[in-house]
C-alpha cells in the first residue's frame, strides 16, 4: 500500500499509530475522563471534532503563518475551536459538560491536536489533512472508549451509567480510581504493541531515529519542545 | 581425566537450584499454615487451596498462551500463592482469591518477564491490589476456635490482645500472619537452612520494635505486641527476603530493613490505613535497585582520586 495513499493516512490513526496507545500523546483525558462511558464517548467526539477543523484550518493557513511563531498561532486556532465546541456542548449537552468538567476547555493544550497540527497539517493538503485528523479523531475514540469500558464495566458494574446487576457483586472499585486506569491504560498499551508488533513504528531508542513521528517531524524540533502534555 | 572442559565462572555449584530453595520456602511456611487452619477453621484451606491452584494454573496458562517453556516445575507459583492466602483474611470472597492470583501471577510477574524479572515481590504486591480493590480485605477475620467478638486487625481494635494471644494467633487478621510462634519457626528453619539471611528480619523487626518503644512511652508489652501483631513477623521473613526483589549487599539489606520497619511504623500511627507492611515492603521493593547502587562495593584499586 501506498505510504501516502489517503486511506493509508486514514487508517494509520487507528490502530497503527493510534494517538493514545502508540504515540501516548492526550495522557491526561485518557486517564481523567475514562471512568465513565459517557465522559470518554463525549471527549473523544469533542477532541474528534476540534482535530479536523483545527486541522483543516492550519492546514489552509501552513503557507501563511511564518515558521518561527507557528505554535501561537496553532494554539490560537485550536483554541478557537474549542471555544465553538465548548459552548455548543454546555448549550444542548449540560450533562456531558458537567462530566468532563475542566478537562473540555483543556482540549486546547491536547498534545493530540497540537502534535497533529504541527507533525501533519503543517505541511500537508488540506483534504489529507483533514483525513489525518479524522483517523487520529476516531482512534482517539476507541482507544478512550476501550478503557471507559473496562473500567466503568469491571470497576462500577455498570454501562454508561446503566447498571449491569450481575456484575455488581464483582465490581472493583480500584479501576475506576486513577491509579486503576494507570493500570490499565499500561496494560492496553502492552495489548496494541503485542498485535501491532512488526508493523508499528517500533520505539528503538529514545532518539529521534525511534521517533514514530519521525517522518513528519523537523529533526531536533522535540530538544527544544519538550515533552507531553 | 579424560577431558578438560573449559567454561567460563562459577566453576563450583553448590547443588542449590530454584526448586530446592522453593521447598524449603514452602516447608518453612507449613507450621504457619497448618495453625492458619487451626486457628480460623477449614474455611481458611479453602482460600489458600483456591488462590495455590490458581496461582499455579496462571503460570501454565500464560507459558502455554505465550509459547513459553513451562515454569510451574520451580514452585515459585505455589509459593507465590501460598503467601498470598496467608495474607488474606479466611473470610474473603473466593472470587477475589482468583482475581488477586491473576494479579501477582500475570500481571506482577509473568508480564515482567517470568521469575527472576518481577521489580516486586508478586504476591505483595496482590495483596496491596485488593487491599486497594476490595473493601473486604481491611476487615479480616476471626478465630473459630475462640469466643471472640469480631474484631478486625488488633492494630485497629481498641484494646491490643494479650502477649500470649498474640504469640500463639489467637486473634484476627489473615490466615498466615496472626500465629507468631509458627512464623518463628519457619523463619529460623529458613535462616538455618541459609535460605535467607538475618539481616533483613532482624533490621525490619527491631525498626518496628524500637519506633513503638519510643512512640508508646517504653512501655515494653506495647512495643512487642506491634511486633508481633499484623503482617510483621511473615513480611519480615518471608516477604522482604525474596532474592528477586531485595538488596544483594550487606549493608543495602541493612538499609532495606530498616526502611521498611520505618515506613510501616509511620504508616500504622500516623497513615490512614490500621496495616503498613505491605505497603512498607512494595515501596522499598521498587527503591531495591537504588539501593543497590548506592551500597555497591568499590572495586578495589578504583575510584580513588587521580586513580581513575
Amino acid at each position: 500500500m501506498n505510504k501516502n495513499s489517503n486511506m493509508t493516512i486514514f487508517l494509520k490513526g487507528i490502530l497503527k499509530e493510534n494517538p493514545v496507545f502508540v504515540l501516548i500523546l492526550g495522557t491526561c483525558p485518557t486517564l481523567a475522563v475514562t471512568s465513565t462511558v459517557t465522559g470518554a464517548f463525549g471527549m473523544g467526539i469533542a477532541a474528534l471534532i476540534v482535530l479536523v477543523c483545527s486541522n483543516v484550518l492550519v492546514s489552509l493557513l501552513r503557507k501563511v503563518i511564518p515558521d518561527s511563531v507557528r505554535i501561537p498561532c496553532y494554539i490560537v486556532v485550536i483554541a478557537g475551536f474549542v471555544t465553538i465546541v465548548q459552548m455548543f456542548i454546555k448549550a444542548y449537552f449540560p450533562e456531558i459538560d458537567a462530566l468532563l468538567g475542566v478537562y473540555l476547555p483543556l482540549i486546547t493544550v491536547n498534545c493530540i491536536i497540537l502534535g497533529r497540527a504541527e507533525m501533519f497539517a503543517g505541511k500537508n493538503t488540506v483534504g489529507k489533512s483533514a483525513l489525518d485528523g479524522l483517523g487520529m479523531g476516531i482512534g482517539f475514540t476507541i482507544a478512550m472508549l476501550m478503557m471507559s469500558i473496562i473500567r466503568e464495566v469491571f470497576g462500577n458494574a455498570s454501562f454508561a451509567g446503566i447498571a449491569i446487576p450481575f456484575l455488581e457483586p464483582y465490581k472493583i472499585g480500584f479501576l475506576t480510581s486513577a491509579p486503576g486506569g494507570l493500570l490499565v491504560y499500561g496494560l492496553l498499551i502492552a495489548l496494541v504493541y503485542v498485535i501491532t508488533k512488526g508493523k508499528a513504528p517500533l520505539k528503538k531508542s529514545f532518539s529521534c531515529e525511534g521517533c514514530p513521528s519521525k517522518e513528519h517531524c523537523q529533526t531536533g524540533a522535540c530538544e527544544v519542545k519538550g515533552g507531553n502534555d | 581425566m579424560s577431558k578438560l572442559t573449559v567454561s567460563v565462572s562459577p566453576h563450583i555449584h553448590s547443588g542449590r537450584t530454584t526448586t530446592k530453595i522453593m521447598l524449603d520456602v514452602i516447608i518453612a511456611l507449613l507450621p504457619a499454615t497448618i495453625a492458619g487452619v487451626v486457628i480460623f477453621g477449614l474455611r481458611a484451606l479453602l482460600v489458600i487451596g483456591v488462590t495455590v491452584g490458581a496461582s499455579v494454573g496462571f503460570e501454565a496458562l500464560f507459558n502455554l498462551i505465550v509459547k513459553r517453556k513451562q515454569t510451574i516445575g520451580d514452585l515459585s507459583a505455589i509459593v507465590t500463592g501460598l503467601l498470598l492466602a496467608l495474607n488474606l483474611p479466611a473470610n474473603i470472597p473466593i472470587w477475589q482469591c482468583v482475581i488477586g492470583a491473576l494479579f501477582a501471577i500475570i500481571i506482577v510477574k509473568c508480564l515482567f518477564g517470568g521469575l527472576g524479572y518481577n521489580p516486586v515481590n508478586p504476591a505483595i504486591t496482590a495483596r496491596v491490589f485488593m487491599l486497594i480493590a476490595f473493601g473486604s480485605m481491611a476487615k479480616g477475620a476471626f478465630p473459630t476456635i475462640v469466643d471472640t467478638v469480631a474484631t478486625s486487625t488488633p492494630l485497629s481494635a481498641e484494646t491490643m490482645p494479650k502477649l500470649l494471644d498474640l504469640f500463639l494467633g489467637v486473634h484476627g487478621g489473615a490466615i498466615g500472619e496472626t500465629c507468631a510462634l509458627a512464623l518463628l519457626v519457619g523463619g529460623i528453619y529458613l535462616l538455618v537452612r541459609r535460605v535467607i539471611s538475618w539481616e533483613i528480619p532482624v533490621s525490619f523487626i527491631l525498626t518496628v520494635f524500637v519506633f513503638a518503644f519510643f512512640k508508646e512511652g517504653f512501655d515494653f508489652t506495647l512495643a512487642l505486641s506491634q511486633v508481633l501483631a499484623g503482617g510483621v513477623m511473615i513480611g519480615a521473613f518471608f516477604m522482604a527476603t525474596d532474592y528477586v526483589t531485595s538488596p544483594s549487599t550487606l549493608f543495602g539489606k541493612l538499609i532495606f530493613g530498616v526502611l521498611i520497619g520505618l515506613i510501616t511504623s509511620l504508616i500504622r500511627y500516623f497513615g490512614s490505613y490500621p496495616e503498613g507492611v505491605s505497603f512498607a515492603i512494595l515501596f522499598a521493593n521498587i527503591l531495591v535497585p537504588y539501593i543497590n547502587v548506592w551500597t555497591r562495593r568499590r572495586v578495589f584499586g578504583t575510584g580513588v582520586k587521580g586513580n581513575e
